[in-house]
């Protein structure tokens, strides 16, 4: 017997395909996008001079790094409806994902704020700019460019912790791989198709991380 | 004599345990070159960092033109933004802005912070780089231009703000030799075209043709002020001909 079935592996290409587009990519992108924003207003907390604001996103990233992703999945899931909020699938998922990254990143994100040296803040106040401003057209503008290799760490890990979100039942790339491979219990084949699926995202990621970091690295010294 | 158009009185400030000033006071006219001359940690630099609050000295006040600031009345962020407006400010490393290009770095202040019309910031931004000699850079990043060029465009866009004194801490110290002429030559030009400048510089030739007085610090205070003729050429302190003379004679 072989182990792996090629016929099998030619027709769950197209439905292990729709568990990508379909949830594993949106996942992704919706709470990378949500947790990054998440993320930033975390950073600045942090960096606040009040001290209150400062430590609550202490705590926040203690509290998310603290506890594994998956028993964040099951809180917001099938926690909180004993406290009378049932949120479906989908929606628990982006939830807990975006929490998740925006704790994570908000690392990433603060040492990159902190890394552009003060010279620009102080040169921006002597232009007449206020910290906003200053915030937004001096110092992120260079901190981004900086937290490319970090915040790509999180993205390519986000693509793989999505699969996590197989246990609250949203149909994903490696649901759909297990409902395929069940019935059969080819499941060598099916698992193995979806790991080439996430290898050939990542790579993807990864080749657009380099083009990203060689487009914004042009006003910076050879 | 009309009142000088910068005046900080009584400056003292503190870093932890060390007394940087120890009440400073200075006059700027208008129109006129002050250069700060002295030994490192004399707290010449923290003066010309007072006068625009970068730095926030425990008392004292700054006054330039009609907008005057007591720090011993612990000013908010809005009073010392409006004291900073009214100058510009050159940084010994430049510090112009890496992702912006040079005309950019030029019109940063006057279309993002004062919100002047995009159009007319930049074509003004073009003249002063003009004046400045790097008129055919201004598409270049910072990056690609020498040291000399890079605080040229500093100086350009310190005065794009249309600032009544321009500030210049330690301008040409972090430039290599062969480079520091042609930033002096710039900033000679603004003194003849009537600027009112304030220098921290160790550059005794500049201040000896350019400046109109030379205060002397040492120990966070103002040993000696007067013109240069009096105070580079025949000082009354003692402290003052001893700098002199280690910066003639290092050896």
């Amino acid at each position: 017997m072989s182990t792996i079935d090629w016929d099998l592996v030619r027709t769950s290409l197209g439905p292990l395909l729709g568990g990508l587009l379909r949830g594993t990519l949106p996942l992704t992108a919706l709470s990378f996008v949500l947790g990054l924003a998440l993320a930033l207003v975390i950073a600045l907390m942090r960096l606040s001079g009040r001290r209150v604001v400062s430590a609550l996103a202490r705590a926040y990233v203690s509290l998310v790094r603290g506890t594994p992703l998956l028993l964040q999945l099951f809180i917001v899931f099938y926690g909180l409806p004993s406290l009378g909020l049932t949120i479906d699938p989908f929606p628990s998922a982006i939830i807990a994902l975006t929490l998740n990254v925006g704790g994570y990143a908000s690392e990433a994100v603060r040492a990159s704020i902190l890394a552009v040296p003060r010279g620009q803040w102080e040169a921006a106040m002597t232009v007449g700019m206020n910290r906003t401003t200053t915030l937004r057209r001096v110092v992120l503008p260079q901190a981004s460019r900086i937290a490319v290799p970090p915040l790509s760490n999180t993205l390519i890990s986000l693509v793989k912790d999505t699969s996590l979100v197989s246990t609250i039942l949203v149909t994903e790339l490696l649901r759909k791989a297990q409902e395929i491979a069940a019935p059969s219990f080819a499941f060598f084949t099916l698992y193995g198709v979806a790991a080439v699926y996430y290898w050939v995202v990542c790579l993807a990621l990864s080749f657009g991380q380099t083009r990203l970091e060689t487009r914004l690295s042009r006003y910076v010294a050879a | 004599m009309s009142a000088p158009l910068l005046e900080a009185s009584g400056l003292v400030k503190t870093f932890g345990t060390n007394r940087v000033l120890r009440g400073v006071d200075v006059q700027v006219p208008s129109g006129s070159v002050t250069c700060l001359i002295g030994p490192s940690g004399s707290g010449k630099t923290t003066v010309l960092r007072s006068l625009n609050g970068l730095e926030a000295p425990e008392t004292g006040t700054v006054r330039i033109d009609d907008v005057a600031l007591d720090w011993a009345a612990r000013p908010d962020a809005r009073a010392v933004s409006r004291l900073r407006a009214q100058s510009g400010m050159v940084f010994q490393s430049h510090n112009l802005f890496p992702h912006l290009t040079v005309l950019e770095n030029v019109t940063a202040g006057p279309v993002l912070a004062q919100g002047r019309p995009r159009a007319e910031a930049r074509a003004e931004a073009r003249e002063l780089l003009g004046r400045v000699g790097l008129a055919d850079k201004a598409d270049a990043y910072p990056v690609q231009l020498s040291g000399g060029q890079q605080q040229r465009v500093g100086i350009a866009r310190a005065l794009a703000t249309r600032p009544r004194v321009v500030l210049f801490d330690e301008p040409t110290s972090a430039l290599d030799p062969e480079l520091v002429g042609e930033v002096l030559r710039v900033m000679q030009s603004l003194a003849a075209e009537g600027w009112t400048i304030v220098v921290v510089t160790h550059e005794m030739r500049f201040a000896r043709q350019v400046a109109d007085q030379v205060l002397f610090l040492d120990g966070g205070v103002v040993v000696e002020s007067g013109p240069p003729a009096e105070v580079l050429v025949e000082p009354r302190e003692r402290r003052t001909r001893q700098f002199l003379q280690r910066l003639l004679d290092p050896l």
